[in-house]
């Protein structure tokens, strides 16, 4: 069934159904209570189908589906490690999944246990004082965390730290959250390593800095050595710094952000703790923060009482509510029970072992593809497309034939650093196989990149679908199906 | 290898510039556009709008990445190249023949600090 092709729409057939409702007293009643000019005049166009259209047709789509349970992909944690089974194991509890929100805490104490001892897990691992795990996930972590930072200022009546120094290899989330908590962005430059330039941050440090946010290791892979002397600069200058999640990997339980002079972090735990994520699904991205700003983390707060029971609290200083509730509960279940899989001893091998194995594909791989940054690199490091530039042959086009031999592309054209980026980053579950299996692929590739490279050029050539015309994808975009029709009248 | 004009100034950035008179036509260049790939969207300013030398002026799309545009002189927009609305491509297929926008500059000499196409053709290079 890897052929099947159809929308769910393209089934419908008018009156076909896989429900019953019952009686319409409600809807009758319901309906006439609106004002009639917000009711729709014709029916909504839904697919009409029964209950086995639709098993076959999602069962059909979920075989079409790449995913880290069908192969390897080399996007690792930087999109989501893979998830361990016992996770969705914990998850599904029902003592926890039947919770309601409003219940009385006596009877949820269980939960609040969870959350507190998650948070300071968390805390531990990060070197921070306390965490929030109410954010939905990465980007709203950052969003919290900048929402931090400038609470504290204005705490102090600081109103004019209104600028946030952003390194010009980050992520693009980080100037995106910035400029959404209503702050400004000060771009600082990159050193041909990819590490922050000292030199440049200088000058830039006022008294109009709330802080900078950074990640550690960078984006190109390398350790950010000179992280002391930029804590010690920003500090002096009453800015704070933000530590970005992201690379948390190969740092698990060797070195904290917190020691390294952080205020704030969030941690995407589909990243580094083995939650799921991905394509919208929920995420999760506590906020860790230094003790001088425990008090903003936002509302509710769980708190521990003296005869060791929990309770939920609203602090007046908490820069308010981020979240319903405390944001995505089973989500932080899969990632105490990763924590607790480990254990304190286990969780120090992640780090090492992710690291040995990008380095490993690095060095493999480093005769046939240009390697910008020499060195041991940490979880992932970035290729600057084929090292021979006469063929033609891009990083996209490498990308593309990738999928033919059953892998999964990279990470391409970022870090905006160099013009052909190839990001890679293996993880540290796959087995030496796997990787030697990519590593002769990518060595494949770049043969028939020189000696056939039109069929290089060509790639995807054993896919459903084959190349896509990105350019018209970017200028018309065909998002639904009415508009799909619309396009073929 | 990227096309280089002789006769016009360019930006580290990226930019190319023709001043004639007290009229700067403004691009970018032939290696930016291949470093970017296939544009999808030139955003564009206003006729009327104040650009500063070294400031944003607009962006460029492409598949690959969003870039600023970044102005090589001050003054007033005078004339935007509407055909990129529609066509940005146009920029792939030829970077120096389709321009991005006019300015009436406000001090010609700011064109003094921009590259000659030998210095810029060196940058390409590194």
């Amino acid at each position: 069934m890897k052929t099947y092709d159809k929308l769910i729409f393209e089934l419908s057939r008018p009156g076909r159904k896989g429900y019953e409702l019952p009686a319409d007293n409600y809807m009758t009643d319901g309906l006439s209570a609106i004002p009639s000019g917000l009711l729709r005049e014709t029916p909504a166009e839904l697919p009409e189908v029964s209950e086995l259209d639709v098993v076959r047709h999602y069962t059909n789509l979920s075989n079409k589906n790449f995913g880290v349970d069908t192969g390897f992909y080399p996007l690792g944690s930087c999109t989501m490690k893979y998830n361990p089974k016992i996770n969705e194991e914990v998850a599904a509890m029902s003592e926890f999944s039947s919770l309601h929100p409003l219940q009385d805490v006596k009877s949820a104490q269980g939960a609040l246990e969870l959350y507190w001892n998650l948070q300071n897990m968390l805390a531990n691992i990060s070197g921070l004082a306390e965490f929030t795990l109410n954010p939905y996930a990465g980007a709203h972590g950052e969003l919290t965390g900048l929402m931090v930072m400038r609470q504290y200022h204005l705490s102090r009546g600081d109103e004019k730290r209104t600028k946030v120094i952003v390194p010009n290899s980050a992520h693009g989330t980080n100037p995106a959250s910035a400029m959404v908590a209503g702050l400004e962005v000060v771009e600082v430059k990159s050193k041909p390593n990819g590490s922050i330039d000292v030199e440049d941050l200088r000058p830039l440090l006022d008294d109009s800095i709330a802080g900078i946010m950074m990640t550690n290791p960078n984006t190109l892979g390398m350790f950010e050595t000179e992280i002391l002397e930029i804590a010690k600069l920003v500090h002096e200058a009453g800015g704070l710094l933000y530590y970005d999640g992201a690379n948390l990997n190969p740092l698990l339980g060797m070195v904290r952000p917190g020691d390294m002079g952080f205020d704030i972090m969030h941690i995407n735990l589909h990243k580094t703790f083995s939650t799921p994520h991905g394509g919208g699904g929920p995420g999760s991205g506590p906020v860790g923060v230094a003790p001088h700003l425990v008090d903003f983390l936002p509302n509710p707060h769980v708190k521990k009482a003296a005869d060791g029971t929990f309770y939920v609290e609203n602090v007046d200083d908490s820069l308010g509510s981020v979240s319903t509730f405390f944001g995505n509960f089973g989500v932080m279940m899969k990632a105490y029970a990763y924590i607790l899989s480990l254990g304190k001893e286990n969780i120090k091998n992640v780090g090492p072992i992710a690291t040995l194995n990008a380095n490993y594909i690095k060095e493999s791989l480093k005769d046939d593809y240009l390697l910008p940054i020499s060195g041991v690199c940490k979880h992932e490091f970035v290729f600057d497309g084929l090292k021979d530039k006469s063929t033609g042959v891009t990083t996209l086009n490498v990308a593309k034939r990738l999928l033919d031999y059953g892998f999964h592309a990279p990470t391409i054209y970022f870090p905006l650093l160099f013009h052909e980026s190839m990001m890679i980053e293996p993880t540290e579950t796959e087995s030496k196989e796997t990787l030697d299996d990519f590593i002769a692929v990518m060595h494949k590739v770049a043969q028939e990149a020189r000696e056939t490279p039109e069929e290089v050029l060509n790639a995807p050539l054993t896919t459903i679908v084959r190349k896509l015309d990105e350019t018209t994808a970017a200028k018309n975009p065909i998002l639904n199906y009415k508009a799909l029709k619309d396009s073929e009248k | 290898m990227s096309k280089i004009l002789d006769d016009l100034r360019y930006a580290e950035s990226h930019e190319w510039v023709k001043l004639e008179g007290d009229i700067a036509t403004v691009g970018i260049t032939d290696y930016a556009q291949h470093a970017l790939g296939n544009i999808v969207y030139v955003d564009m300013p206003e006729v009327g709008d104040e650009v500063e030398q070294g400031e944003d002026f607009g962006a460029v799309e492409s598949v690959k990445a969003a870039s600023d545009l970044i102005s090589p002189v001050s003054g007033e927009v005078v004339e935007i190249n509407e055909a990129l609305e529609d066509e940005p491509e146009l920029v792939n297929q030829d970077a120096f023949g389709n321009w991005i926008m006019k300015v009436r500059v406000s001090d010609p000499s700011e064109i003094e600090k921009l590259l000659d196409a030998a210095a810029y053709a060196k940058i390409c290079e590194e």
